[in-house]
């Protein structure tokens, strides 16, 4: 019996926060690192892109809601998405007509092109705080539970409840459907393919007569859509807060870094690695402990290795750790 | 028109932007303006010796700004009494044993073959190290946090004097500036070390993650900052204002100048800040320009132009990378040192990265990269901006919205958000000057 309750409470407060969290820095890391494959810089304005996308599906959201637009159980932010990932491509698309081309065609240094986009950082910024304000912002409606913990603790009839939230299952079921998504895009079709190989070679893939500006422009209107969905899904999850979207670039470029920035499977790995981590390093393990061990070895403290504001660190560590001793990451990335 | 006169009349424009915001806006406000400005521009010439010099992509600065000002309570704040006795001993053995095991996981490192066994006994040695020193950190500093929490509940600093006379020995924070520029040296040799032979992109992530960190460090650990408790009252290397207004001497002076004692105490107090922040900005101007004419510099722009072709001849790229890393991270220490007594108080919640980090490249890459006169107008310049905008961005709405009904609530909404459009304009002034002056306002020569 203890040890059930074990697993339940590590599921409850480890297993399943983390695989959420893991899936939402996936997809976000993946916007990075294709950004990083097709255009050869680290982009810097990522979290803001999906502060902005994630903004428009909450004012879209906000007018569903008002007029009496409900999915029943599940967030009504799920049919304002397409609007937002709109909205987000037409501004990813802007920007890169206006800003990034000039430096394209210049053939400029990469470090200027991630200078370049600490400034567009600025800017969305500045219109997602101009917009809709620096304050928390919370969007999430329907069921809120599909199973709260009381009801599994009547159901099952042990000492710990196993709550699992509908955002957490949607979080994990959009992530399952984007990445599936976009490896089939990216192996299978045409446009995915030629994506690839301007990736791997840009003389080449010239050379064999792809369109750059049309890989370009699909890449962002990728990147746009996995910015959006991965920043709904953080908002649905957590809350949104212009300012906490901005700090996800930490971890969200060491998920990329990790799985070694460049590779697609990468970036899901190092999402996984980053968040797994994360949890449990700043998880107080005194529960689960408790019921593991004797009881005259109970701990007596929390057994929480760090505080929860220590997680920048978390990820920091293992990104130093990587970059150290495999600089290519996890699955080999780029790495010039 | 010569280089000379253009540079001359630009600072002109921005010094004469100052002193109009000061009969506008009355000169207490342009006081403050100088003198944050001044310490923007130390920053910014921190930053510029890292990009500009040395070409490293350096966005950490937050974390260096912030070291500053915990070396400004260390050394300015009195020692609380008893704190030091019930858990000091305990905290520095807890972080000699820290650094103990980052030692000696290093020295298996380099001593053991590779291979899984290494990778077990770092592994062993850093789990048994952390244990040992979470176990004699914790108790000890329960103990320090303790002693008299409401007001202190930390160490304290250096300062002899005790809670009452700490504030006469002003003349502590002089020393306390050059401890925040060794302080962030410290850390930052510690950074460069491990990260300076990475990618330049990859070293931006990792400096962007150092200064997360030591912002985190200063808002927990309570018994070294007093977290986000914040400490209060830091010293000053000026007289008070009470003090003046309590002086007759002053109060007649002030009167046959046409102000008023409390205006002009104020004024004075800024007066004097100035004088001593711009002693210290022409100390490290003097010197950063010694540094880029020596041949030293002549090396370092050198590697920053062909890092290949450098080291072909023979030069140490990664020492003279982690040298001029430590000293631009020194220069940023010192700045924040100085803003911290500035404001006498130190308060890591309002540490942002958007603020400390990225405002000071745009003011390095508005001035000029590569240039030191350039990095001092772009700090003043942007830091200008930077407090102008809003008041400039609600009156602009006003007149916009002035069209619209009383009551409208797009109107309300925009003049509420006009206080968001700073960072709306850096990004813009940013941008616009990347693309079309993309060697700043006063190039390198």
């Amino acid at each position: 019996m203890d040890f059930l309750n074990a697993i339940v409470a590590l599921a409850n407060y480890v297993l399943i926060p983390g695989i959420a969290y893991g899936s939402q820095l996936a997809i976000g890391a993946l916007g990075v690192t294709l950004v990083y494959g097709i255009l050869r810089f680290s982009n810097f304005a990522h979290g803001d892109t999906m502060a902005f996308g994630t903004m428009i599906v909450i004012l879209m959201t906000w007018w569903l809601q008002s007029a009496g637009v409900s999915l029943g159980p599940l967030p009504t932010a799920l049919v304002a998405l397409p609007v937002g990932i709109l909205g987000c491509i037409g501004l990813v698309l802007l920007t890169d007509r206006l800003v990034y081309r000039f430096y394209r065609e210049q053939k400029a240094k990469p470090v200027i092109l991630v200078i370049v986009s600490m400034g567009v950082m600025f800017i969305m910024n500045g219109i997602v705080r101009f917009i809709i304000g620096p304050d928390d912002q919370s969007f999430a409606d329907g069921e809120r539970f599909i199973i709260s913990a009381r009801d599994f603790k009547n159901m099952t009839g042990l000492e710990e409840g196993l709550g699992i939230r509908t955002t957490q299952l949607i979080t994990v079921i959009t992530a399952i459907i984007v990445v599936a998504l976009l490896f089939w895009f990216l192996n299978k079709t045409r446009a995915g393919k030629s994506m690839r190989a301007y990736s791997d070679n840009e003389d080449l893939a010239l050379l064999s007569g792809i369109n750059p500006e049309r890989v370009v422009m699909l890449t962002w209107i990728i990147v746009a859509t996995l910015a959006t969905i991965a920043g709904v899904l953080y908002g649905l999850d957590k809350s949104f807060k212009p300012f906490t979207y901005f700090q996800l670039l930490l971890p969200i470029f060491a998920s990329a870094v990790v799985g070694g920035i460049g590779s697609p499977i990468g970036a899901i790995a190092g999402g996984f690695v980053i968040a797994f981590s994360e949890v449990t390093i700043t998880y107080a393990w005194k529960k689960v402990l408790g019921y593991l061990m004797p009881e005259s070895l109970e701990p007596s403290g929390l057994v929480q290795l760090m505080s929860t504001d220590y997680k920048f660190a978390v990820s920091f560590v293992i990104l130093l750790i990587v970059l150290l001793f495999k600089p290519t990451g996890l699955f080999r990335g780029q790495a010039t | 028109m010569t280089d000379t006169v253009r540079n001359t009349l630009l600072f002109a424009v921005v010094f004469g932007l100052i002193i109009l915001s000061g009969f506008f806006q009355g000169w207490n406000n342009a006081m403050f303006i100088l003198n944050m400005g001044l310490i923007s521009a130390i920053m910014a010439l921190g930053v510029n010796l890292q990009w500009g010099f040395a070409g490293l992509f350096n966005v950490g600065v937050m974390g260096f700004v912030a070291l500053g000002g915990l070396a400004a309570v260390l050394v300015g704040m009195p020692a609380t009494p008893g704190a030091f006795a019930a858990g000091g001993p305990g905290v520095i053995l807890a972080l000699l044993l820290g650094a103990a095991t980052v030692v000696a996981a290093v020295f298996t490192m380099r001593r053991m073959a590779p291979g899984r066994n290494r990778g077990l006994a770092i592994t062993a040695v850093l789990i048994v190290g952390f244990f040992a020193f979470r176990g004699i950190l914790d108790p000890s500093v329960e103990l320090i946090e303790s002693v008299n929490p409401a007001q202190t509940g930390y160490l304290g600093g250096l300062n002899p004097g005790t809670d009452e006379t700490y504030k006469q020995n002003g003349w502590i924070m002089l020393i306390a500036w050059p401890v925040g520029g060794l302080l962030a040296a410290g850390a930052a040799w510690l950074i460069g070390k491990v990260a300076l032979g990475l990618r330049s992109d990859y070293l931006a992530i990792a400096t962007l993650g150092i200064a997360e960190i030591i912002i985190a460090i200063l808002k927990n650990e309570d018994w070294l900052t007093r977290g986000v408790k914040n400490v209060v009252g830091i010293p000053r290397p000026v007289p008070y204002e009470i003090d003046l207004q309590n002086s007759a001497a002053f109060v007649d002076r002030a009167a046959s100048m046409g102000f008023d004692p409390v205006e002009g105490s104020t004024i004075l107090v800024k007066i004097l800040y100035a004088i001593l922040f711009t002693i210290v900005l022409l100390i490290i101007l003097w010197l950063s320009h010694r540094a880029l004419n020596s041949p030293w510099g002549r090396m370092l722009r050198a590697i920053r132009d062909n890092e290949i072709a450098a080291e072909a001849m023979g030069k140490d790229v990664t020492k003279r990378h982690l040298q001029v890393f430590i000293l631009g991270s020194a220069v940023c220490g010192i700045a924040g040192a100085m803003m911290t007594t500035l404001d006498s108080q130190l308060t890591p919640g309002t540490y942002q990265p958007l603020r400390f980090t990225f405002l000071i490249w745009v003011m390095v890459i508005v001035g000029g990269s590569g240039s030191n006169l350039g990095a001092i107008l772009g700090g003043f310049l942007i830091w200008f901006l930077w407090v102008q905008v809003e008041p400039i961005g609600l009156f602009a709405m006003n007149i916009l919205t002035s069209g619209m009904a009383e009551d409208s609530a797009l109107r309300a909404h925009l003049i509420e958000s006009a206080a968001q459009m700073r960072l709306l304009t850096m990004g813009l002034i940013m941008i616009l000057v990347l693309r079309f002056s993309p060697r700043g306002l006063i190039p390198e020569k």
